[in-house]
């Protein structure tokens, strides 16, 4: 990284209480205050959020797409896991 | 600065207007306390419920049952560790939650001290102690602790699958041979009063009850719950073909509700204190898991530290 760059911050906003952070996008800034209040600036225009978290991109660590298969595979045969498997008589009411 | 009286009125009003408290609001401590209390005991019940179960898994009586069975334990594992998630978020360690479990000082279910005899217990606790569980927690879905009403909308998700295995279980032996049937029966005779106790004591008994439901930590009391409960199982016992345990039980056109017989509250408290009939052995079992995967925990930490110096030595 060219040491005069601003670090790319990866941007997470409540949007209400009640509600998970969620990723809306990202931004440059030079230390985390500054990314909050770029932020609040840039995604937070027209009240869409009352939380921001902040995290620099370099620390996300993402699953590989090309390993999506391997990864996912273990869930894909097990039916059993869903409650649509079992057949429930009407006649017994929701469950 | 706001006085604690003002904060506190505050912190009311957010309640009363149905807005969420996230983990860096300010809150009460005795809301914290509450909170950290009752979302670990709840943690604590689901990590201790594997225990009854798992002593069938090795025993089912086929290989699609064995299948079925071992991905609910793995959910009750999961939902053990959202719900120490959700504690931890209010600024307390899972490490040390575990030892107030391990050490007699925190609770779990009482329910769970009770022995699982044969295969139909495992369907009588599918039905009917995840169906009390699911009562309680479709309530807690709505309650005021954010992190703890995303984690219960989570588990609720996959709750009922765990209802609906439990009660073909007790389909396929309550339509199957007469001693399949008996089986059946006997199951749902030691698991009916058990699984009534589970929505705590009667409101006029319950201690934190009232501060609760101000705090809506709590959504509707221990009494309304059961009745809920009791009134939705009645017929799926029914269509089983099965008696529910309780003479006194009639439907009341009055009140729109089942009546039902009185609790032995005497049972529950001795359960809770410890002389349940297999408290010892679920705290020993709970223990040695732990202490005999000490070393799969140090030895992780320690590859991660050698994958760790090798990144940073290239
Ligand atoms: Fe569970
Ligand atoms: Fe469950």
């Amino acid at each position: 990284m060219n040491k005069k760059d601003w670090p790319l911050w990866e941007i997470f906003i409540r949007s209400k209480n009640g509600l998970n952070h969620k990723h809306v996008g990202s931004l440059h800034a030079a230390d985390a205050q500054m990314a909050i209040e770029n932020a609040r600036d840039v995604y937070c225009r027209r009240n869409e959020g009352v939380s921001i978290w902040v995290v620099l991109s370099s620390q996300i660590v993402a699953s590989d797409p090309d390993e999506a298969d391997a990864l996912y595979e273990p869930a894909k045969n097990k039916i059993y896991r869903h409650p649509t498997f079992y057949e429930i008589p009407k006649e017994v009411g929701h469950m | 600065m706001l006085s604690n009286e003002e904060l506190e009125k505050e912190f009311q009003a957010k309640i009363d207007a149905e807005i969420k408290i996230e983990p860096k609001d300010w809150m009460p401590e005795a809301y914290r306390k509450t909170l950290i209390r009752q979302i670990s005991q709840h943690a604590h019940s689901e990590v201790v419920g594997m225990l009854p179960e798992g002593n069938w898994i090795t025993r089912a009586p086929s290989l699609r049952s064995k299948v079925i069975l071992l991905a609910k334990v793995q959910d009750e594992a999961g939902h053990g560790l959202y719900l120490y998630s959700a504690a931890e978020t209010l600024g307390v360690d899972r490490e040390d939650l575990i030892e107030e479990l391990h050490t007699g000082k925190a609770k779990y279910s009482s329910i769970f001290n009770y022995p699982t005899l044969t295969w139909a217990d495992i369907g009588a606790i599918g039905w009917l102690v995840d169906g009390a569980a699911i009562a309680n927690q479709v309530m807690l879905c709505r309650t005021s602790y954010g992190p703890y009403a995303r984690a219960m909308v989570r588990i609720c998700k996959e709750e009922s699958f765990h209802q609906r295995q439990g009660y073909e279980i007790m389909l396929k032996m309550a339509k199957g041979t007469p001693e399949q049937k008996q089986m059946a029966q006997d199951a749902l005779n030691r698991w009916w009063w058990p699984s009534l106790m589970m929505f705590g004591p009667p409101d006029d008994k319950s201690i934190h009850s009232a501060q609760s439901l101000k705090w809506k930590i709590k959504r509707q009391t221990n009494d309304e719950l059961r009745q809920e409960f009791i009134d939705k199982t009645v017929k799926q016992a029914e269509y089983l073909g099965l008696t529910i345990p309780d003479p006194h039980l009639k439907w009341n056109e009055e009140r729109q509700h089942y009546d039902f017989g009185p609790i032995n509250w005497e049972e529950f408290y001795q359960v809770i204190n410890g002389n349940g009939p297999c408290n010892r052995q679920r705290l020993k079992a709970r223990i040695k898991a732990h202490e005999e995967g000490a070393w799969v925990r140090e030895a992780a930490i320690a590859y991660a530290e050698k994958k760790q110096a090798k990144k940073t030595a290239a």
